[in-house]
């Protein structure tokens, strides 16, 4: 249990010329909570979007429990993963997204059973049975027959964490959960997301820039600048006593 | 003969074309759905046959093409000791659905792509296959961007039929050119014409209203 679940070994990521992720290593154990932060563009959210396969790499290795993500053994050694490899892997990692990203046209219940029965091949009832306790569990059990567009916000998200457990991955990646909402939704959301924190098993990374909550809620929290990790440390560490004078200029001009 | 003799012949040709509208709206829908996809499929020969029919029937005549199907088809198909003679239903049919059916196929093709990205990425990140992704998650989304489009296409539809009375095919048009020959009272018949068509349109333009509120409903949902 000691092996990371996640590894980015010399991972390279570009936009065109631009250089999103230079050379980047990163381990997350098992169960780990760890909080990304850092300035826009510094890669942090590309981090979360190659785990979800939402985003290729250019060169280097991500590993996910063991194996590898972009790339699948084949006859000559390792070559860049298939459709079928990269569904398989993706099954381990859920997503919940700044925008939401519910599905508009599906009431909130359909939008948490939708994947478990056509991806999962999970009963309609199973799945249902299964929603309701997410549903519970998020605080929106009376909300199930509603359209998102009818709910608010700190609903929506609270939804789309319900729709990512639904497929009970191992991973849960958060890509400022939060920033899309209006401050006095910000609250609701994050005390789900701080609910989730105290399961051992689940292993979560999260994006974000509340910076309280980060240091709250994760084991450890990594600061990114210019596609690396610049400090990364145990949050009571890095908040008060940053050793990069970077670190520092960041905090303070997040914290103020 | 006054103008209420003239009524039972135009209502008989007026149910033709209610049925050519109907039949050929329907196939064209078909194909609008099957080749606007097709343009976009990653299938490079899919998509290569969908823009070849989507190019060739926005870029000739539909007068043309009807006549293609209903005599110039038979003739090729005589040289080649085929028999592809077509009923004149079926030509006008198919030369009115394969027409509106590519003008569909536009709209189609927008309408999907419409769909925002954050949407693909849901679906990837939820494990959907492309095809999952496609009929669950994106087609329910880009119908309703799709109606009001295809409203119009349906009436333009509704008036093209006029094209078959020149196949001798019986529609509304036809009935009324074979009055005007007997009675030469053209002012009343083509006045009684106008009002007909518009008629028509007016219940063709409800019914896809209707359609589209109900492929909408989710989006106008009130708490």
């Amino acid at each position: 249990m000691t092996d990371p679940i996640i590894k980015f070994d010399k991972v390279v990521k570009r936009f065109g010329d631009l250089t999103v992720l230079d050379e980047l290593d990163f381990e997350v154990k098992r169960g780990e909570k760890v909080s990304i932060i850092g300035p826009s563009g510094s890669g942090k959210s590309t981090v979360l979007r190659i785990l979800m396969t939402l985003e290729g790499i250019q060169d280097g290795m991500v590993t996910v429990d063991g194996e590898p993500l972009w790339h699948q053994q084949g006859t000559n050694g390792l070559e860049p993963a298939s459709e079928a490899h990269l569904r398989k892997m993706r099954g381990r990692l859920g997503m919940v997204f700044q925008q939401f990203n519910l599905f508009p046209h599906m009431t909130v219940l359909r939008n948490i059973t939708e994947a478990p029965v056509k991806v999962l091949g999970m009963s309609k009832k199973d799945a249902r049975v299964r929603a309701e306790e997410l549903l519970e569990r998020v605080g929106l059990a009376d909300q199930a027959s509603k359209y998102p567009h009818q709910l608010s916000g700190g609903q929506q998200q609270r939804v789309g964490i319900a729709r990512a457990l639904a497929m009970r991955p191992d991973i849960l990646l958060f890509d400022e959960p939060t920033s899309a909402l209006d401050p006095e939704l910000v609250g609701e959301v994050l005390t789900v997301i701080g609910q989730l924190a105290e399961e051992h098993d689940l292993t979560m990374l999260l994006v974000t820039h509340e910076m309280r909550f980060a240091r709250e809620v994760s084991d450890r929290v990594c600061f990114f600048d210019q596609g690396r990790i610049r400090e990364q440390g145990a949050p009571e560490d890095l908040f008060t006593a940053p050793t990069e004078e970077r670190t520092r200029e960041f905090l303070k001009a997040v914290l103020n | 003969m006054t103008w209420t003799d003239y009524i039972p012949p135009l209502l008989e040709g007026a149910w033709v074309t209610v049925q050519l509208t109907l039949y050929s709206t329907v196939l064209g829908a078909v194909l609008a759905f099957v080749f606007g996809i097709g343009k976009l499929s990653p299938n490079w020969a899919f998509k290569a046959v969908s823009v070849a029919y989507i190019e060739l029937f926005r870029g000739t005549s539909l007068l043309v093409q009807l006549f293609w199907l209903y005599f110039a088809l038979p003739m090729a198909g005589m040289a080649m000791g085929i028999d592809l003679r077509l009923p004149p239903v079926l030509a006008g049919v198919l030369a009115l659905g394969l027409n509106i059916g590519a003008y569909g196929a536009e709209v189609v093709r927008g309408a999907i792509a419409a769909v925002h990205q954050d949407q693909h990425e849901a679906a990837r990140a939820l494990n959907f296959s492309p095809r999952q992704t496609l009929w669950t998650i994106v087609i329910p989304q880009a119908i309703p961007e799709m109606m009001p489009s295809f409203g119009n296409l349906a009436v333009q539809n509704l008036k093209d039929t006029a094209l078959v009375s020149l196949i001798s095919l019986g529609d509304l048009t036809f009935r009324a050119e074979q009055i005007r020959n007997f009675t030469q009272d053209s002012t009343t018949i083509y006045s009684m014409l106008l009002v007909m068509y518009f008629a028509m349109a007016l219940v063709v333009t409800v019914i896809m209203r209707g359609l589209e509120r109900y492929a909408s409903r989710w989006r106008t949902a009130r708490s």
